[in-house]
Parts: structure tokens; sequence; C-alpha cells
């Protein structure tokens, strides 16, 4: 019974220890990356790279989520509106609930789906296949090489994704509210301009620039770390990494979201 | 590494002295380049060369297909060890006309 | 005072351990220049693991490693930059980025240390290519080759910046028995014209007999023998003979324990 306690104890205790540790790879793995912006030259070619991948390729989807998610918020708030008959402010709800919350928080979403697990195992394999150990070899900086131009295409894109997702979310609501449910386009749209403080707007762009941050930081180190982290290698400690990531980087982004709403609410 | 050039009839020569690698590789591939230009075929004279890396390799491959686009010629002049190891070792004895001393050319 | 040929790598006393577990003991390793070492020996062995303490990818526990005059532990990160360029190393899976074309991948070092005109660059990234029998495969991308392509495009990046130290870990794994002669051939040709000093990680028997100057043999973290081709040969001990004549171990067989283990799964 009491060795039991005591192996109960112990297997909490290397649990604890392990989270620490992993954290400080992941405190001392960003402090690298970052250093290197004035340690070498910015890496300017290989960002653009990244932008096409993260930013450009992501437009399709974040377009589909971003008119869809309007549509719905539109089709609820007009539900609520409409019962105290005020259906005039339904531009107002559409933009402050996307600018504010759902903009930032969805996009996100969809970035660490697509693009998070993506990167995720595209590292990890990277580290699988001794790329890592060959660019050391080579004398070439992995954090400045690969991993710092993804965290700068990150940082760059996710709050023009989101930005756009805003647009597209607006648009969708027009559609619902407007041309579906006979909501004046006027007040839809002017409702909006005047309600939006830019205090709503910079948190949109604080949120998001984290965001972005988080999200490559995160799931690159999952996958750089694989061989010190994960109980398989291979493909099955590849697939493990990509999902811890991505629920990792999800639910950090829900508290960063938290702080950041309560700090500048 | 140093060089020096001199004239052989109406060639040019290109001697090379020492060793030719990543670091210096693009002087003589300069000097050769400017010969050449000139519309003087060029003698690379390699009696006094210890060594010549890969990027020294490339530098003749240039020149040489430079001169033979515009008929000019490149040719090597008493390869030996080393260098002359590395010629056969990419095959390129077979390419680039070879002579084993200076006064063998007449014409 | 005459000096014989400088070693221009020294190993010595090298201990080190993968947190508790201990891989190397005590290991003494030195490698002449213009030399063709292999080190062999079975799996777990340690013999992956020296090779990436000679490649300063791992810090031992204790001893020292000095490659080129250089301590690997004590260097500087512009000392070790410039000595990794000396230093060309062939993966086992070739290691190459799966974004690039088979031709970037192999002119990445060039690119990155020096000042080389892009024709130079072109050209020599070609002449490696032709020399590993890959002409014409530098527009392809990792990905369209087969496992012995991808070998020998590693091993041209490896030397495409004509290193004085060539390593390589498991050359012939996966090669058909041509390509892999041919491979040996090209090791000793390397060795030959550009004055490499190599160091093979092997099990390949045959290989490591055709182009070894010296072996080294290693078991369970230490180096049993290091000699030439015919003094391993002549070895006396057992685990030597085991290895170089393919016989399986002979473990004794207690038959009580071993009907008990088939029996009750128990040892």
């Amino acid at each position: 019974m009491l060795s039991r306690l005591s192996a109960m104890i112990e297997k909490m205790g290397k649990n604890a220890i392990s989270t620490v540790e992993s954290a400080g790879r992941l405190a001392v793995f960003l402090g690298k990356t970052i250093s290197r912006l004035w340690l070498f030259r910015f890496p300017l070619q290989e960002v653009i790279k990244h932008l096409h991948f993260i930013g450009a390729r992501t437009v399709p989807l974040i377009l589909i989520s971003g008119v869809f998610t309007g549509m719905v918020i539109a089709l609820q708030f007009y539900d609520t509106l409409i019962r105290f008959g005020s259906v005039e402010l339904l531009g107002a709800a559409v933009a402050m609930s996307l600018i504010r919350e759902l903009g930032p928080v969805m996009a996100a979403l969809m970035i660490i789906a697509r693009v998070g697990s993506a990167t995720c195992a595209e590292i990890g394999i990277m580290r699988n296949e001794q790329q890592f150990d060959a660019l050391d070899c080579m004398a070439i900086d992995s954090y400045h090489y690969v991993v710092l131009p993804r965290l700068l295409a990150g940082l760059i894109s996710v709050p023009l994704l989101t930005a756009m997702f805003d647009v597209f979310g607006i648009g969708g609501g027009y559609v619902v509210g407007v041309l579906i449910h006979g909501v004046s386009d006027g007040a839809y749209l002017v409702g909006m301009a005047d309600t939006i403080l830019w205090n709503d707007v910079w948190m949109g762009i604080v949120k998001s620039t984290l965001f972005g941050l988080l999200i490559m930081w995160v799931c690159m180190a999952k996958g750089f770390f694989l061989h010190i982290e994960q109980k398989f290698s291979g493909a099955e400690g590849v697939s493990n990494a990509t999902t811890q990531a991505v629920v990792l980087s999800a639910l950090l982004m829900l508290f960063v979201d938290y702080i950041v709403s309560s700090l500048m609410l | 590494m140093s060089y020096s050039q001199t004239t052989h009839l109406h060639y040019k020569v290109l001697a090379l002295t020492g060793e030719v690698d990543l670091h210096n590789s693009p002087q003589v591939r300069k000097q050769l380049l400017a010969i050449l230009k000139k519309g003087s075929s060029v003698l690379v004279n390699f009696s006094e060369l210890s060594y010549i890396d890969s990027s020294g390799i490339a530098t003749l491959v240039e020149a040489f297909n430079y001169a033979k686009n515009n008929a000019l010629t490149l040719t090597i002049i008493a390869a030996t060890g080393a260098p002359l190891q590395v010629l056969e070792l990419t095959n390129l004895n077979k390419v680039f006309p070879m002579v084993d001393l200076l006064d063998d050319i007449r014409e | 005072m005459v000096l014989a040929t400088e070693n221009i790598i020294e190993v010595k006393k090298l201990v080190s351990h993968y947190g508790e577990r201990q891989i190397l003991n005590n290991v003494d390793f030195s490698v002449k220049k213009g030399e063709i070492r292999v080190i062999m020996g079975g799996s777990g062995s340690g013999k992956s693991t020296l090779l990436n303490h000679m490649l300063a990818l791992l810090k031992p526990t204790s001893g020292t490693i000095k490659i080129d005059e250089l301590d690997l532990l004590k260097a500087n990160r512009k000392d070790l930059t410039k000595l990794r360029q000396k230093m060309g190393v062939a993966f086992q899976g070739g290691a190459l980025f799966s974004s690039m074309t088979v031709g970037e991948n192999i002119k990445l070092p060039l690119k990155h240390h020096t000042e080389l005109d892009d024709n130079t660059i072109d050209i020599m990234t070609r002449l490696k290519l032709e020399l590993m029998n890959l002409a014409g495969f530098e527009n392809l991308m990792p990905s369209e080759l087969s496992g012995g392509m991808l070998k020998r495009a590693g091993l041209a990046r490896a030397v495409i910046m004509d290193p004085k130290l060539l390593f390589f870990d498991e050359p012939s794994a996966g090669l058909d028995p041509v390509t892999a002669v041919e491979l040996d051939e090209l090791i000793l040709k390397l060795r030959d014209s550009m004055n490499m000093t190599i160091v093979v990680v092997t099990h390949e028997l045959e290989s490591a007999f055709k182009i070894a100057d010296k072996i080294t043999v290693l078991f369970d973290g230490e180096v049993v023998m290091t000699g030439t081709v015919d003094e391993i040969k002549q070895s006396s001990d057992e685990r030597i003979q085991n290895l170089i004549n393919r016989r399986p171990r002979n473990d004794v067989v207690d038959a009580e324990q071993y009907i008990q283990r088939l029996t009750t799964g128990q040892n």
C-alpha cells in the first residue's frame, strides 16, 4: 500500500519535472530564435517563401470560414435583436463580435488546423531524418535558417488573415441581415462605423499578433524537440507531436485571449 | 597562391603557383576570363601548382567553355600529382587539351 | 625530430551517457591524416554515438575530442564553424531538405559560406553529381529519388566543399551490390586524389575489408581492438571472430530456464 502511494507520488513528481523542463525548453527555443534577428542578417528570401504558404495559401480557408461565421452570428443576433426591436444594431453587433473576439479566435483555430499541424509535422520529419544534424554539421544555424523565417511569416500573416476574416464575416453578415432579412443596408454599415472604436480594432490586432507568434512557436517547438519529448520515434512520434501541438496551441490561444480581453476591456 | 602572366607565341600563359581553393579561385576566374575576353587563347601552366579544388576546376570548365564559344582555346600545361589526379577523377583530362611541356606548343 | 603524420582526429578517454545509461566507456580513438578508418560493431555498440561526438553533435560526460587540433569542448562558435566547413558528413538517409531541388540541396553550403560566382557554383554542383552518377538529376526534388540516389545526393553535398575530413554513416546500407562497390571505389578515389581523411561507420564486412587502412571494433561502448584488416582477421577475440565470420551468438542454453520461459513467460 505504501509502495503504491510512493510510486504514485514519484510519477506525479516525474510528470511535474518533465512539464517544467518542457516549458523551459519552449522558452529557450523562443529566446534563441529571436536572438538570431540581431546575430545574423534578416532572412528575407525565406520569410517571403513562408508568407506564401502560411499567408497566401490559407486565404481560401479564411474566406469560407469567415463568411459562414459572419452569416451565423448575423442570424443569431438578428433573432435576438428583433425581439427588442433593435435590428438596426445588427451591423454593429456583428462587427464588434468579429473584430474583438470571433475574428482572432476563429481565424487562429483555422490556422492552427492547417498551418500549425503542417508546420509541426514538417519540422518533426526534418528532425527524424537528421536534417537538423546535417544543418549543424554544415555550420548553418537551424534557428536562423528554419525557425525564424517561419516565426516571422506567422507573425505577419496571422493578423492580416484575421483582418480578412473580419471583412469576410461582416460581408457574410450583410448577406444574411440585409439581403435575406431586409435590414436596412445603411443601418448595417453606418451603425457599424459609428460603434466600433479604435480600441476594438487594436484589441483584434494585439490578439491576432500574439496568436500568430504563439501558434508558430508552439507548433515548431513540438516538432523540433520530437527526439527528446516523444516516446516513439518515426511516424508515430510525428503524429503524436502534431496532435499535442494543435491541442496545446489552441488551449494557450484561448488562455491568451482571455488575458488580453481582460486587460484591454 | 600566386599567378603570373607571360606570353608564348600568340598565347597568353597564366602560370599558377601553390594551391587554388575556394578562397582564391575567383581571382583565377577573373584573370582567365579577362584574357579570353581580350581575344587571346590561353595556356594554363600547372607546373608549380600543388593543389586545385573543385572551385578551381569549375573555373577552368567555365573558361574552357567560353573559349570554345569564341573560337579560342584553353590548354593545360604540365599537370602532375594531385591536380592531375583531380582532372582524371572528373574525366576532364579527356576534355581539356593537355600538354607536358610549354615548348611543345609550336604554333 | 621527424614528426610522423599528425593525428587529425584524437579522442581520449571518451565517456558518454544518454540520461542514466552509459553508452561509451573510456574510448580512445585516433585517426591519421589521409587514413581511411572503419568503425565496426554490432547494434548498440555505440558506434553511431562515437560518430556523433566527433561531429560535435553530442557533448561527452568526460574525455577530450580534438579534430584538426581543435579541442571541440573548448572551441568557440567561430572556430567550430571554420572547422565544420572542412568536414563533410554523409548521413544514412541522405538528410536532404524536401522543399529544395537536389541541386539546391548540394549548393547550400557553397551559397552560405562562400562568395563564389553562381556559374562556378553551378559547375561545381554538376561536377559532383557526375561523380556520383547523378548527372541530370539536379532539378528533381528529393521525393522523386530512390533511396540509393538520395544517399548519393547526400554524399555529393558532403563533398561539395572538398572537405579534409569525410564521415560516412552506414554508406552501403540499402544499396544494391553494384552501387555499393562503386561507392567503395569512390571512397578510395576521394582519399587518393583529394587527400581526404575518411571515417566510415558500417557493418558491411566486404566494404570494410576493401577500403579500410585500419578498423576499430566496438562492443558495448568499448574499443575491443584497432588494427589493420589482417590484424583484425587474425584476432583471437571471440566477439571479433563472430562478427567477421557472421556467426550467430552461441549462447549456452539452460534447459530448465528455457522451458520455464517458454511455458510461463517468466525468466
